[in-house]
């Protein structure tokens, strides 16, 4: 890579590195405080709301971000909904995540042995201390490996919100390919960028993931 | 003797379904007697603990605890009459996520409101006594089933419940652990706990009962002194289940 | 005005057009699959073989066509690559190639991680019969790893169909840029056209992805 590149080009980068970080880290908050709360309406089958969310779950699990996107951006101002561009992006991951948090906190939940809950029970643990002492610790620690996947996934997701013309880092390397020809430094500087964001999240849950299966307390 | 009684139940129904688990069950254990539960597997011995203890609901009849009746549908009301209902489960169960220390105090620091200095103070002389002090920040996965098993037993002691309910709390463990786990439920009757066993170990339900309720197909078939049934039981089922212990070996 | 829009969707040509789109989005899904189902189970078994050099190369494959955005992917398949070698390559054939290899990396992990759940005694058995490897792994091993793959590898294909939607970025004229064209096209008589010609995408997505998925779960659940 030429240093001129950098120089000339560095401060755009930086600029949409920072885009694809904020909205990718909105969009997972959100995402999980969704998934958070899913997973517990699905756990302890609270009816009606559960069936709204089984919808919702299949509709964001089955359907590409892009298409998700463009109806959120392009379709909801018909209805009178005018979003942000960056609003629509965060919308969109968190509309995406949340369901694939869902699912993870739901399947660590349920990974729980029941006899767990009625040993807490039977020491007259009330079923909300069940649920925050017992349930939700180990739950926690069962999740962390899918979750941190999610992470990865969403933040890989959040690649295609150049397509409603947000300046991230797809946005940037594709508006130098097309204007200065330098492609190859373009590209490698967008490689270059998200493994600064991915390899460290990456790392980090394969650190994590160790920890758990050798030192914590599996049983 | 009405006054002595610790729980009863009188007429019990539990049905899964349309399959009737317990047929009206009539049980009343006194203050300090030890009752041991028999039967073949699927009689309903389990489910009858785990009714008592509120873990599952019934379908017709009451259970009385300290002249309180049992009501699954009152949370509030259940928490409390669980704190004098102590269970111990065949697969231990502790919490994997606390060390030793932790899973024995949690529940009296959460639930009774007892100060932490208290809780493990009574902690050291309850895990003193099964021999596992040395071993109060070790995590589950570290120990081995005997071990797991008694601190499960000294977790829910530090409730101080006035029954205890053991449900086949050897039935998982190696035959070299199961003593370990015995000789602490003997010390506990001779210190004049209430307690109600479900075993399969005839020798350890002979030495340990009080008295002794044989149950098949969700009835009480026999209710008996511990050495009336082993020696001369009254009911044809019992007999023919005792027989199942024995063997002979045909010699030439 | 709102409730009449929907009707933009069947005037004319228009829902023959989006299905026709959809088509072009299902075939390179289809074919892209196709490959990455064959060249993958190769990858998973070229990836359990007992060498240090093949396992480091699989292992770097597999962890950077993971660690990228597939869109980035497809930006390298499609700029990088005409530019570095002066070619000029057919956007949906980059986008084949985008998604085999990625598809052939996903899949050759869950190929990888079946072919190591089956228990070492199962090859020893099989070897103790006088069966060669060959034989070891058509008949004894990979019938066994069809159940545990099936339901994963399933949920696979709707990744890859749903991952197909980045190629409208290229430009190729797809379900998406159909459904753009036909907004552009009806501007005048429907101005809320983009909100149905929009939710009819997302809903075909959906009939697609959809069934795929349940199978998935049911064969899960079925053969636990």
């Amino acid at each position: 890579m030429t240093g001129s590149f950098l120089q000339d080009f560095g401060g755009m980068y930086l600029n949409a590195l920072l885009v694809t970080l904020r909205i990718s880290a909105w969009g997972i908050l959100i995402a999980f405080v969704i998934g958070f709360i899913a997973s517990l309406i699905q756990y302890y089958k609270i009816p009606v709301v559960r069936q709204i969310f089984a919808v919702y779950i299949e509709l964001s699990r089955n359907t590409p971000l892009l298409i998700q996107l463009f109806f959120l951006y392009y379709g909801l101002p018909k209805l009178g909904i005018v979003l942000d561009r960056e609003v629509t992006a965060i919308i969109g991951i968190a509309f995406l995540g949340g369901s694939y948090m869902a699912e993870a906190f739901r399947s660590s939940l349920e990974s729980i042995d029941s006899a767990q809950i009625q040993s807490a029970l039977s020491l007259g643990m009330t079923p909300s201390q069940v649920f925050f002492h017992v349930l939700f610790p180990q739950a926690m620690a069962i999740s962390v490996p899918p979750l941190v996947a999610n992470v990865i996934f969403l933040i890989k997701e959040s690649s295609v919100v150049s397509a409603i013309a947000l300046a991230d880092l797809m946005y940037v390397a594709k508006d130098l390919i097309g204007l200065y020809y330098n492609t190859g430094e373009a590209l490698l500087m967008l490689v270059i960028c998200y493994l600064i964001i991915l390899l460290p999240v990456s790392i980090l849950g394969s650190i994590i993931e160790r920890r758990l299966r050798y030192a914590g307390f599996g049983i | 003797m009405e006054k002595d009684i610790q729980l009863k139940a009188e007429k019990i129904i539990k049905k899964f379904g349309d399959d009737t688990i317990l047929n009206g069950i009539d049980l009343e254990v006194h203050k300090g007697e030890v009752v041991v539960v028999l039967g073949p597997s699927g009689c309903g011995k389990s489910t009858l603990l785990r009714c008592l203890n509120g873990l599952e609901s019934i379908q017709g009849g009451s259970i009385t605890v300290d002249n309180q009746v049992l009501d699954t549908k009152n949370t509030k009301a259940l928490t409390e009459l669980r704190q004098k209902v102590g269970m111990v489960f065949q697969s231990y169960d502790l919490f994997p996520n606390k060390t030793v220390l932790g899973n024995v105090i949690m529940a009296p620091t959460l639930v009774a409101k007892r100060s932490k200095e208290e809780a493990i103070k009574e902690a050291h002389t309850l895990l003193d006594r099964v021999g596992l002090w040395d071993k109060r920040d070790a995590y589950p996965r570290q120990l081995s089933g005997g071990q797991k098993q008694r601190v499960a037993i000294v977790r829910a002691l530090m409730m101080h419940p006035e029954v205890m309910l053991f449900d086949e709390v050897t039935a998982a463990l190696d035959p070299e652990m199961v003593r370990e786990v015995l000789d602490v439920m003997l010390e506990l009757a001779d210190q004049g706990l209430t307690m109600v066993i479900v075993t399969h170990e005839m020798s350890f339900a002979r030495a340990i009962a009080d008295r002794i309720i044989f149950m098949d197909q969700g009835n009480v078939v026999e209710e008996n002194t511990p050495d009336a049934f082993f020696t001369s039981p009254e009911s044809e089922r019992a007999q023919q289940f005792l027989q199942t212990f024995s063997f002979d070996k045909k010699k030439k | 005005m709102l409730d009449s829009g929907f009707k933009i969707l069947f005037q004319g040509q228009n829902f023959n057009r989006l299905l026709e789109g959809l088509w072009v989005t299902i075939r390179i899904s289809l074919i892209s699959v196709l490959l990455s189902m064959i060249l993958g189970t190769l990858f998973g078994m070229f990836m359990t073989l007992p060498n240090r050099i093949t396992r480091w190369i699989s292992r770097f494959y597999l962890e950077f066509v993971r660690i990228m955005p597939q869109l980035v992917l497809l930006y390298i398949l499609y700029f990088g690559v005409a530019h570095a070698m002066g070619w000029n390559i057919p956007a949906e054939f980059a986008s084949i190639l985008m998604l085999v290899i990625w598809g052939t990396a996903e899949m050759g992990d869950l190929v990888r991680n079946a072919l190591i759940s089956i228990p070492k005694h199962q090859y020893e058995s099989a070897a103790a019969l006088g069966m060669t490897k060959r034989d070891t792994y058509l008949h004894v091993i990979l019938p066994q790893t069809f159940t545990r793959l099936l339901p994963p590898a399933m949920n696979l294909i709707t990744r890859m169909i749903k991952t197909t939607s980045l190629i409208y970025l290229i430009g190729i004229v797809e379900v998406l840029k159909v459904g753009q064209q036909i907004i552009d096209a009806n501007r005048m008589q429907y101005p809320n056209g983009s909100l149905w010609v929009y939710a009819a995408i997302f809903f075909l997505y959906f009939i697609i992805c959809w069934p795929i998925s349940l199978l998935s779960k049911y064969l899960e659940k079925r053969w636990k």
